[in-house]
């Protein structure tokens, strides 16, 4: 048996994480509490080093580590997204993290390690790589939900997250090992080909195939595996919500696409109905319950659930121009939760969590600029050009109308105007009632800048898509 | 000398980045008034450019300029105009001039947003009616809806919340059927280009569906009856300078695009249900006439004058095909897309002097309840004036640019059927009615009260907004040859295409 040396070239970023993952480690055991300020420091400097490196080895690709690893052109870009939007996440989060208390180098620790688990999953050729990546990510998150210990709320939060996710984990792997069954191999490109080549018993595929979609459906939030969203969107730590809605979508995206297209493409006819199911229900019951709630968190949760609907329209079209407008879907709306979550950590001050929809009430009169801000987030999510939002969701029903499925398309579009009621009561609240406080509203000149350029880059994304979705597009074909 | 300057994109993007400097500048200073000022007068004069620049005599797009914007989806910076665009393209800078005027004294808080919205919704504007890619048309025709939305939202009436978020989504719920329609001609034809969807052609089934689906976007524009009654919430609720744009502008590009989509690119479903549309218009004209009759708010009753009118437009534009099953030449045709467009520019200046007469009142007495007032006459002698020769272009004076439109209309109706024209001809009788029974309630007579008594005539700055305006109906009502030259070559055009099935 020969032993072949892997390219660890093509792995160099997720390695340097890894090992500045264990130095950070090792800096708050040794420091403890006053460790909190290097830890974040260095965490930054490691997601922009990361960043960095993917940067400089864009494009270049292949199979490493005996074929159970993919770098390419797809990988780059949802990498690079992820790395970029932590860092913006560990900016907001720090303020927030200070004022109550759980300013520690444990969730900066936590963080790092996620991120290297979405980098695995985004990487990832097999099964087993992929499971690994997304065990590696779920773990820290569900750690990272329950670390405000005292509140009994985020500690719900927690165990509902922890037990619904060791269940999806479950669905996940019991459709893989139907799909080894079936095919052989755990490996996503041998998968592909075996079923190329045919003669392969259909219905034990299909079942294999009904349990990862359940699983991907769970990770996704997509409905009916939605029922732990909200909850633990609203119960966690807004600093932990912000992270939680933002790179782990693209994370499970990369999932949903490596699985069900790299693997399963040629197949797609069998789990292109189940698609079509959760994304019409998510859709719907995203968009009608969002309209009563009037916890921002909560609303915003909904809201997910709904942007997951539309999400799974590009990846169920089947067809490459869909698969990239789910991509640009991805990215937009974590871009813009990114800015939501951020705007309600920009109002939150110590012993007042400002996620009550009313405590937005006259903040065009206290602060004209995070108003336009928050407008801008809000329309954006609406699907309202010239915001980027509109692009994402355009880009997804022209590739279900492109497949002739006007019935979906027609329930999207329905979804979007019932979408659009909440989104303006957000508006409304800010801009056309009174505040009932006056004092002008404040934040510190870091998250000041970070939020305007959040927003500002949804709209300039708004006037000029061309650039991204020519990346998105250049990926799959 | 036109030609060489990329005059429409300065048009669109004059006002929405002067809006913006206007933003930015804020209230501190007091420049907002007149930097806003400034920029729609250079914007109104450019605009002129058009007219001088333009050639009557091809239906070819003039001023076109083209770039490549989304290039994955092959989505272009399209632009260029025709006779139908080019006149609501003045119509526009000059509406907005006014708008800028009239908003100068009347609004005191947050002057610098009120003026960049309207600024800003200006540049959207002109962007809608010059846009050839379908794509971008629909970009701006959403974002329009922005800052209209804040506008009644921010600066409108009690009752402001509820018109502004009713007028967004109807408006919203409309135009998604026109993106999915669009998106469907894109899958036929492989182009988002406006004028390559005129060419492509379709079944009889997919027409059907589509020009259902431009009626439902551009019927909650233009408002058709039963989709209207978002209108008079948010005309109630606006303030003067939105009420404005929204009847002035806002609601011809339902028209416009009924022109620009519907008929071309559906030719026969657009004959096959001429019968619905025609049916709506007349419903507009006669049931929507008695309902402003018995309305007791000025506001609501210019409102629901303006549906009806508008059903003029909607009538003017399908009773075509009836017209050419009838006669051999196309001139009745002529005739009534023509009267079409003339009563949607002509719509655009009475209705928007309309609500600058209830504006000037509502800024003195604040109420816009008929029965508050009452011998006007005798404390605003010169304000009467003016208040009575635009209802009396509203009822269809003769002489006055609201004749021209519904007499150009009426008379192509007879040549469709006799019936269509004598319930068109009724609102002549309606709308002088409800028109001539407001002012004699609002104008003449005894001075009602106390309130009435103390009413100041208005300044020269009202003056100076009612008079133009007043001229301007008055120079269309005596010639509008001008008017009717510069569309004539679009028009033939446009009869052309109708008239050729695509089946």
């Amino acid at each position: 048996m020969n032993f072949e040396v892997p390219n660890m070239i093509f792995a160099l970023p997720e390695m340097f994480m890894l090992g500045m993952a264990c130095v950070i480690l090792l800096t708050v055991a040794y420091l403890g509490e006053k460790g909190a300020n290097i830890a974040y420091g260095l965490s930054q400097f490691t997601l922009i080093m990361t960043a960095f490196l993917i940067y400089r080895s864009f494009g270049e690709g292949g199979l490493t580590f005996d074929g159970t690893y993919i770098k390419d052109t797809f990988s780059d870009v949802l990498k690079l997204a992820i790395t970029v939007i932590n860092i913006a996440v560990l900016l907001y989060s720090t303020s927030y993290l200070k004022s109550r208390g759980l300013f520690k180098g444990e969730y900066y620790v936590l963080a790092i390690f996620s991120t290297l688990g979405m980098m695995i999953m985004v990487s990832a050729n097999h099964f087993l790589t992929l499971y690994l990546g997304l065990e590696l990510m779920s773990l820290c998150l569900y750690a990272m939900v329950a670390m405000h210990r005292d509140s009994k709320v985020a500690t719900e939060a927690a165990m509902k997250y922890f037990i619904l996710g060791a269940i999806a984990s479950g669905m996940l792997l019991y459709g893989m090992s139907i799909i080894y069954g079936a095919t052989g191999s755990l490996d996503l490109a041998t998968i592909a080909s075996a079923i190329q080549t045919g003669g392969l018993n259909d219905t034990v595929l299909s079942f294999g195939i009904v349990f990862l979609v359940i699983g991907i459906g769970f990770k996704l939030g997509a409905v009916p595996f939605h029922m732990w969203l909200p909850d633990v969107y609203h119960g966690a730590p807004t600093a932990v919500t912000l992270f939680l809605a933002t790179a782990p979508k693209i994370a499970a995206f990369a999932m949903a696409i490596r699985i069900l297209v790299d693997g399963l493409g040629d197949v797609h006819q069998h789990w292109q109905g189940m698609l079509i199911m959760l994304s019409v229900l998510s859709m719907i019951i995203g968009n009608v319950v969002a309209i009563a709630q009037t916890n921002l968190k909560r609303m915003l949760a909904y809201s997910t659930i709904s942007h997951v609907g539309f999400m799974l329209l590009g990846v169920l079209s089947g067809s490459q121009e869909g698969y990239a407008a789910a991509m640009f879907y991805a990215l937009v709306y974590s871009l813009m939760s990114l800015g939501a979550f951020g705007m309600i950590i920009l109002m939150s001050r110590q012993g007042f969590e400002a996620d009550n929809i009313d405590d937005y009430k006259g903040l065009s009169e206290r602060n004209p600029w995070f108003a336009l801000m928050m407008l801008i987030l809000m329309f954006s999510m609406a699907g309202i050009p010239p915001l980027a939002g509109f692009y994402a969701k355009l880009t997804v029903i022209k590739a279900i109308v492109d497949i002739n499925l006007m019935s979906v398309a027609i329930v999207a579009v329905l979804m979007s105007v019932i979408g659009a009621f909440y989104y303006l009561r957000i508006i409304k609240v800010m801009y056309f009632d009174k505040a009932e406080q006056n004092e002008p509203l404040e934040a510190p000149t870091d998250m000041c800048i970070m939020i305007s350029i959040n927003a500002l880059t949804v709209l300039a994304l708004g006037l000029f898509p061309g650039a991204l979705l020519a990346i998105c597009a250049s990926v799959f074909f | 000398m036109f030609t060489d300057l990329p005059l429409l994109s300065l048009l669109i993007w004059l006002p929405v980045l002067g809006g913006i400097a206007v933003l930015v500048n804020g209230d501190k200073n007091g420049w907002a008034r007149p930097l806003s000022l400034v920029i729609s007068v250079v914007t109104l004069l450019l605009s002129l450019g058009l007219y001088i620049g333009f050639d009557n005599a091809t239906y070819h797009m003039q001023f076109a300029e083209h770039a490549s914007w989304i290039s994955t989806f092959n989505i272009n910076y399209s632009l260029g105009i025709d006779g139908f665009s080019m006149p609501l393209i003045i119509l526009t800078t000059f509406s907005t001039v006014i708008v800028v005027v009239a908003g100068w004294e009347v609004i005191k808080d947050r002057v610098s947003q009120y003026m960049a919205a309207f600024l800003i919704m200006e540049g959207l504007m002109i962007a809608v009616f010059s846009s050839l890619d379908a794509i971008l048309f629909y970009v701006f025709f959403e974002a329009m809806l922005i800052p209209l939305f804040l506008v009644i939202g921010i600066w409108g009436g009690p009752n402001r919340v509820y018109a502004t978020i009713k007028f967004f989504l109807y408006t919203l719920f409309g135009s998604v059927f026109l993106l999915l329609a669009l998106l469907y001609l894109h899958h036929v034809s492989g182009s988002f280009s406006i004028l390559d969807f005129h060419q492509v052609s379709l079944t009889m089934q997919e027409q059907i569906y589509l020009f259902l689906a431009f009626l439902i976007a551009f019927a909650v524009k233009v408002p058709m009856w039963p989709v209207h009654t978002w209108l008079p919430d948010a005309h109630v609720e606006a303030p003067t300078g939105g009420s404005v744009i929204l009847a002035a502008i806002t609601l011809k590009i339902g028209g416009y695009g009924l022109i620009r989509f519907a008929l071309p690119i559906t030719p026969d479903a657009s004959m096959a249900l001429d019968w619905l549309v025609i049916g709506l218009s007349l419903t507009a004209i006669v049931y929507i006439g008695f309902v402003a009759l018995a309305q007791s708010d000025l506001k609501k009753l210019i409102a629901y004058s303006s549906i009806a009118h508008m059903g003029f437009v909607t009538l003017g534009l399908f009773i075509i095909f009836r017209i050419f099953a009838n006669s051999a030449t196309d001139s009745g045709a002529i005739l009534a897309v023509e009267g079409a467009m003339v009563q949607m520019i002509s719509h655009g200046f009475i209705a928007a002097a309309m609500f600058l007469c209830v504006g000037v009142l509502y800024d003195r007495m604040h109420t816009r309840e008929i029965s508050a007032y009452g011998g006007v006459i005798n404390t605003m002698p010169i304000f009467s004036g003016f208040a009575v020769f635009f209802a009396m272009a509203n009822a269809g004076l003769p002489g006055t640019s609201g004749f021209v439109g519904e007499f150009m209309v009426i008379l192509a109706a007879f040549q469709a059927n006799f019936w269509y024209a004598f319930l068109a001809a009724t609102t002549l009788i309606l709308g002088a009615a409800y028109t001539l029974w407001m002012v004699k309630r609002v104008i003449f007579g005894e001075v009602a009260n106390d309130n009435v008594a103390q009413l100041t005539d208005i300044n020269r700055r009202e003056f100076l907004m009612l008079s133009s305006l007043a001229i301007i109906v008055l120079a269309i009502g005596l010639w509008p040859a001008p008017l009717t030259e510069v569309m004539h070559a679009s028009v033939e055009h446009l009869l052309t295409q109708v008239s050729q099935s695509k089946l």
